[in-house]
């Protein structure tokens, strides 16, 4: 589905990502996860198309999306959430979901349960609570006609019963089809959806392997916790 | 018959109103806080009187002054397309100061200071030139109500919003913010036209910054927004100006008191309604 092969990406003297290569398969759920500062979101980026890289490529089901303005690899079929919730805070919930497609209200309902977002389509975003903006986000982007679904950190900030609902959200995108590439703090929750982990560190891929093995390799720990 | 002075405020204020709402389409349905919207009101009045002037028919001066402003408005989004927030303000704050210097010194074409005078009326009775111009605001109050309803609409709002979250959902928000200044810069010429041909006569001071304070101050207690704000703002801010001339005080003052009464308005309503008074974003 997804490939990224050799990218690299300085900040100035900092390597931020550095000769990362890795493959996103076909209908899977795959988590990037690796230490703060370990170039994750930076990778989502240049994936996306917020940040150029400065060298290597990327490829999505066999087409070269490396320096494609961001709403040209939207347009091919990848569609992403951010970190920080970024949803259009002063139009309605219904503008929101019109802005990823062109679509009618029997839709846009049907999106929201997807998400278990119980609103009206009239509401405010702004007027929503940090987790229910969360899953709006999530909404819009898998509303879009996309390929890939890419998700920085969809459990930050929200409460456990938000993140339970995730789980199953998760699960039940990747039963109906999608591919999923996500970073993730909560190991938790990485562990039980993953059927991929990629571990990254200082911009390189340190391991990459089923949930099982990853959470007992000793390289990764030691990413984690020092030695 | 309405007395003349009425006919007159009401043929400004139609003209304002034309020129706060291109400024609000910018501003508070895009984000693209514009400090030089007043500049292609200027431009559209130079381009209209010196075609006139110069023996073409208004209409085609009218139209002209449109598109000349709308092609400066795209020039000026496309080299400042990267800019954002107090970046972007201060190189269109900028362009206030390099119109002011070319419509002084290109002296051949606007006759500097001494400005041009004689600009042909588009309709020689007062009472229909401002049916006229009210059937022209009329009509970009509809179209404008049309547009912000539109997907293209909803596009400038979510670009207001959140550009990078647009962007990554598809939309090329570089053609759009540059299609928003072409609409917007395309009206304020429009009604640049219509003022020059109101008063007759134009010169360097329609850049003045003190002439886009008012329109500021017309936004604001307006609303962002909001069209029924822009109508309200306007009007308020219209009828208030007015009633200054009535006051009684020393002529040397009138100026500064009116300045400071105008400053007052503004912010009494942004202490009781911090949104102006229909605004639906944040100032």
């Amino acid at each position: 589905m997804l490939s990224l092969h050799n990218v690299t990406k300085n900040f100035g003297g900092i390597k931020a990502v550095d000769g990362c290569s890795f493959e996103v398969k076909n209908n899977t759920i795959t988590s990037l996860i690796g230490p703060n500062g370990a170039g994750k979101t930076t990778v989502f980026n240049i994936i996306s198309g917020l940040t150029k890289p400065d060298g290597g490529s990327i490829k999505l089901l066999d087409k070269d999306i490396t320096n494609l303005p961001p709403y040209k690899i939207a347009q091919s079929g990848i569609s992403r959430t951010f970190q920080l919730t970024k949803i259009f805070r002063n139009m309605t919930i219904k503008d929101n979901l019109l802005i990823a497609k062109k679509t009618d209200d029997e839709e846009m309902k049907k999106a929201l349960a997807r998400v278990h977002l119980h609103k009206s389509l009239d509401t405010i975003a702004s007027e929503l609570s940090y987790g229910q903006q969360r899953l709006l986000e999530i909404a819009r982007a898998v509303l879009r006609e996309h390929k890939l679904l890419v998700l920085d950190e969809p459990t930050t900030g929200v409460n456990p019963k938000v993140r339970h609902e995730l789980k199953v959200i998760l699960r039940e995108l990747k039963k109906a089809g999608n591919t999923v590439l996500l970073i993730e703090h909560d190991m938790e929750f990485v562990m039980d959806i993953s059927d991929e982990v990629i571990v990254l560190t200082e911009g390189k891929v340190l391991k990459r392997g089923k949930p099982k093995d990853i959470v007992k390799d000793k390289e990764v720990l030691e990413a984690y916790l020092g030695k | 018959m309405i007395h003349d002075f009425f006919i007159q405020e009401f043929t400004f204020f139609f003209i304002y109103l034309i020129i706060v709402l291109s400024f609000n389409l910018a501003v508070g349905f895009t984000g693209m806080v514009n400090l030089g919207h007043m500049v292609f009101v200027g431009v559209g009045a130079y381009v209209s009187a010196i075609l006139t002037l110069g023996g073409m028919q208004w209409y085609f001066a009218l139209l002209l002054a449109g598109l000349i402003s709308a092609a400066l408005g795209i020039l000026m989004a496309a080299v400042t397309s990267r800019l954002k927030g107090d970046y972007f303000q201060i190189v269109t704050l900028g362009v206030i100061f390099i119109a002011i210097a070319v419509s002084r010194n290109w002296v051949s074409l606007t006759r500097g200071a001494l400005g041009l005078p004689g600009i042909p009326d588009i309709i020689k009775s007062n009472f229909y030139y401002m049916a006229f111009v009210g059937i022209v605001s009329v009509l970009f109050v509809l179209l404008f109500h049309w547009l912000v309803n539109s997907e293209t609409g909803k596009i400038f709002q979510a670009i207001r919003d959140d550009e990078t979250a647009t962007a990554v959902l598809g939309k090329n928000t570089y053609f759009y913010k540059i299609f928003l200044m072409a609409i917007s810069t395309f009206f304020a010429g429009i009604a640049g036209s219509l003022m020059a041909h109101q008063i007759n006569f134009i010169d360097p001071s329609i850049f003045d910054l003190e002439q886009f304070i008012i329109i500021l101050f017309m936004l604001i207690v307006g609303g962002l927004a909001s069209i029924k704000g822009t109508i309200i703002g306007t009007l308020l801010l219209f009828v208030v100006i007015d009633a200054l001339r009535f006051l009684v005080v020393a002529p040397e003052i009138i100026g500064p008191v009116r300045q400071m009464s105008l400053l007052i308005i503004l912010l009494v309503v942004l202490i009781f309604r911090p949104r102006g008074l229909f605004g639906r974003v944040d100032v």
